[in-house]
């Protein structure tokens, strides 16, 4: 502890990125060994938003658990609720209709594309510039108007559920949708004119926080922080669930491997992210939105894993189970605390600076992390 | 691959592995000694390439503790778990962290809230809680008044 | 016609008629002290409510619009709040040199207004040099904030005052170059000899693409200089939170943030008064009647005009362009604009011999 405080034995400068700084967006604690500028060593410090989500998941019931999760990945809550959902479903065996499939599947991805918008304002706003951060949350905006005006609430939605969702569409949906697909296919050139094609973004990006394909599979890295170093690992390809198998959309791959490879990752998701959107809008089949599913769930004795694409990568919900009412244990693999295992490796050597561009586009969102 | 060959595999390559029946991916247990070597075996052998390590947890079964690890490999997508009973009042195993390095944060949150000791951890500290903090919170025998909210 | 050259006039007349010449000299220097301050207010609060409006603009918002009409007392509300907040010193700062850091960088901000020519025949000191005092005095503001990021004790504001030093001492160079290459094609360092010079056409349409090259090199290098972005990484807050002034707070905080309103003013006056003529109306060569015409707008305005549209530019880029990295930033000055300016140079002296700009 004495070392984080001053300087070490060999006389470089410790300095403490967070608990509170502006980078980290959230409470992460960086510990960092400086030499002048640049970066000896990293260390993260964690546990400043951990709620033991997992320990109060052993006392929640199986329809109770779920909502939970929305505060895990915040940016990302529809994934989440998806992921327990499923594993639920998959216990029990239950067959949700399709209608209920299509929906999940509309839902995640408006999720991707508010989550990746407001990825790219921070980023940006990391990077400097402020003004991206306004132009992205104009089309965030809408996303949000569209999920409070079906589930709700316009961050921790809660509308997923074991057997389907909660309510059925509002009326509105399909026109707004629509409308929003619109919007933002007229608004995306400004994306690649304000930031993209800037040539001090792309200074500040290529060759910045390298991470090789093998490095970045033996870091358990996922979502578009392996794509950009080429690693195939998307759930959606590799692991269809729901519709998933039934829709035309290509899988990001960049080989770069440096924040740029990243960046343009999850630009161009965006993309198939609306491309996936217009497949299924004008295609949501009739009929229920919920199986008939039991009051009280309870999953036979055995163990459950399934993975889903959050907006970050890789989400796993492991439920040990019992036959009880509860999960006996219950385990989050969140894609955000795989992908910062490999940050300080990523920054070695690099400036300051660069810290703030690599850790950008990692896209930590640190509930995730701590859970 | 599919689970019935990488059964066979896996058979071959450790005979005193005992398969665990009824899951969706091949789940077998191993000797806690065995361990480290078996890692390495699974990360490398030919056809099995375990390369990715998605998950790593642990399980506390009042009586032992299970650590799981579920494999899975970039190259032929198929995924196996590993499972490995360790002793409650003494846990300790060979850390992995030199062949999956996404282990050494996930090896430091099991010790943190299971109080498994990993041998030659590079380093083994608390991750999430403060360094003072007694006791392992997912242990199912955790109490502590103060906090805890009991549904 | 209201000319700022006859109030100042009849002033001086007034009060050497009036007084003995030590005594109205004395006078002089209160009025002037005065006025500056007056306009070092002016100018903080009309800048940053400009600052804000510019960045609403770009950003798809509002902006302040709520105290005022137009949110134009935005600003007096925020200095207000500053004033009565507690001026907080940490425990570890070296206390004097804490508190002294912000009056060092406001004194020098202070002091570049001397040469300033504002108007026609309104200037408070028309130096011979005064160029070079410009470019002079501009750098002592660097050691206040070395001194802010040293008393602090903190190592967010040391690694921005470090940052800042190099920062400002490499800018510095090209600053200083694109300045010198006005000097050269005017033949004298007075700011009034400068201004004179452009009566027949501003130098940034006489002196063709060298003194084009040149003010591109300026506006890059009074950018870094006032600590603007693309280059505000003494301050980068997502690196450094707030830089120097990390630990600063209520007034002494509001003091930097007003002498960096104030060297961006300072800045932008000078470019104006080196590339687009100052206070002289835009003329051109002989054509008598345009630019009889153009002398009827008052050359007060014609300098704040250029004046503001050279902070709008600033602004523009703040709220645009992403920061640079640090070796990036001094990349871009040791290995590119300083050989630019260099070579510049020598086509501006070579332009000025043979006499080819008009």
């Amino acid at each position: 502890m004495i070392e984080e405080l001053g300087t070490t034995s060999e006389g470089y400068m410790v300095i403490n990125i967070g608990p509170q700084h502006p980078a980290t967006h959230g409470v992460l604690r960086l510990v960092m060994t400086l030499d002048g500028e640049t970066i000896i060593k990293t260390e993260p410090h964690l546990g400043y938003i951990h709620r033991s989500i997992e320990k109060m998941c052993e006392s929640l019931s199986y329809r109770q658990f779920v909502y939970v999760t929305s505060r895990m990945d915040y940016l990302s809550s529809h994934m989440n609720n998806h992921g327990c959902s499923l594993v639920v479903e998959k216990g029990l065996q239950v067959e949700i209709p399709e209608r209920a499939q299509v929906i999940r599947v509309l839902m995640d991805e408006l999720t991707r594309v508010a989550s990746h918008e407001l990825w790219w304002g921070a980023m940006a706003m990391d990077l400097g510039a402020f003004t991206p951060f306004f132009h992205s949350f104009r089309e965030r905006e809408t996303i949000t108007d569209i999920m409070e005006e079906t589930c709700g609430a316009r961050l921790t939605m809660n509308y997923i559920c074991p057997g389907g969702v909660m309510a059925d569409l509002h009326p509105d949906f399909q026109k707004r949708v629509k409308n929003f697909v619109t919007l933002f296919k007229s608004k995306f050139h400004e994306y690649n004119e304000l930031v993209t094609g800037n040539i001090i973004f792309q200074n500040r990006m290529k060759g910045v926080g390298f991470l090789s394909a093998e490095d970045a599979i033996s870091f358990g890295c996922t979502g578009p922080v392996a794509r950009g170093s080429g690693v195939k690992s998307d759930i959606r390809k590799l692991y269809p669930y729901e519709v998933y198998n039934k829709l035309q959309f290509d899988e990001v791959l960049e080989t770069g491997g440096d924040s740029f490879a990243r960046y343009m990752v999850r630009i161009n998701e965006m993309l198939q992210s609306i491309k996936i959107i217009e497949q299924l809008i004008d295609n949501i089949p009739e009929g229920e939105f919920q199986a008939k599913t039991k009051a009280v769930l309870k999953l036979p004795k055995g163990e459950f894993y399934q993975r889903v694409e959050t907006a970050r990568g890789e989400l796993g919900v492991y439920i040990v189970s019992e036959g009880g009412t509860t999960p006996y244990r219950i385990k989050f693999r969140s894609p955000g605390f795989s992908n910062l295992s490999a940050l300080p490796q990523m920054v070695k050597g690099s400036k300051i600076g660069d810290l703030v561009a690599t850790m950008g586009t990692l896209d930590l969102v640190i509930p995730d992390i701590d859970r | 691959m599919n689970n019935e060959d990488l059964k066979n595999k896996i058979t071959e390559l450790f005979p005193t592995a005992t398969f665990e029946e009824g899951g969706e991916w091949v789940n077998f247990f191993i000797e806690p000694t065995e361990w480290k070597k078996a890692a390495g075996v699974l990360h490398n052998a030919e056809g099995l390439q375990l390369d990715y390590l998605f998950c790593l947890t642990c399980v506390d079964w009042k009586t032992h503790l299970s650590m799981v690890y579920h494999l899975s490999s970039s190259l032929h997508r198929h995924n196996i778990v590993v499972k490995i009973k360790l002793d409650r009042l003494n846990p300790e195993i060979e850390t992995v962290c030199d062949i999956w390095k996404t282990a050494e944060l996930h090896e430091r949150e099991v010790y943190d809230l299971f109080g498994v000791n990993f041998l030659n951890h590079p380093d083994l500290r608390r991750l999430f809680l403060t360094d003072d903090f007694v006791g392992y919170p997912l242990r199912k025998d955790f109490e502590d008044p103060i906090n805890m909210i009991k549904l | 016609m209201l000319s700022l050259e006859n109030i100042t006039n009849t002033i001086h007349e007034w009060l050497n008629a009036t007084m003995n010449p030590s005594l109205a000299l004395l006078s002089e220097f209160v009025i002037i002290g005065i006025c500056a301050i007056a306009l070092f207010a002016m100018l903080g609060l009309s800048l940053v409510l400009m600052e804000r409006k510019v960045a609403a603009f770009m950003q798809l918002r509002l902006g302040p619009n709520r105290v005022g009409p137009f949110g134009i007392f935005q600003t007096v509300a925020d200095t207000l709040k500053l004033m009565m907040k507690e001026g907080l010193t940490p425990d570890g700062a070296d206390k004097f040199l804490f508190n002294l850091a912000p009056f060092i960088v406001m004194i020098a901000a202070m002091m570049l207004l001397a040469p300033i020519a504002f108007a026609r025949g309104f200037q408070i000191w028309d130096i011979n040099i005064g160029v070079l005092f410009l470019s002079a005095v501009s750098s002592v503001s660097v050691i206040g904030i070395l001194m802010a990021g040293w008393a602090s004790n903190n190592k967010y504001s040391f690694l921005g005052a470090m940052r800042s030093g190099a920062q400002i001492v490499s800018y510095e160079l090209s600053a200083g170059l694109s300045i010198i290459t006005i000097v050269i094609l005017t033949g004298s360092l007075q700011i009034s000899d400068i201004v004179n010079s452009q009566e027949n056409g501003w130098w940034i349409f006489k002196g063709h693409i060298p003194v084009i090259i040149s003010f591109i090199t300026f506006l890059i290098a009074i950018t870094a200089e006032t600590n603007r972005a693309p280059f505000d990484l003494p301050e980068a807050e997502s690196e450094l939170t707030a830089g120097f002034h990390t630990e600063y707070s209520g007034m002494k905080f509001a003091l930097f943030f007003l002498s960096e309103y104030i060297n961006i003013f300072i800045a932008c006056a000078v470019g104006a008064t080196l590339f687009f003529g100052g206070w002289m109306p835009f003329h051109i060569g002989n054509w008598e009647a345009f630019n009889h015409i153009m002398d009827y707008i008052p050359s007060s305005i014609w300098f704040m005009g250029k004046t503001f549209f050279l902070i709008f530019l600033l602004m523009w880029f703040r709220w645009t362009f992403p920061r640079l990295r640090v070796d990036q930033l001094l990349n871009l000055e040791w290995k590119y604009l300083l050989p630019i300016s260099m070579i510049n140079l020598l086509a501006v002296t070579l332009m000025a011999i043979m006499g080819w700009h008009f």
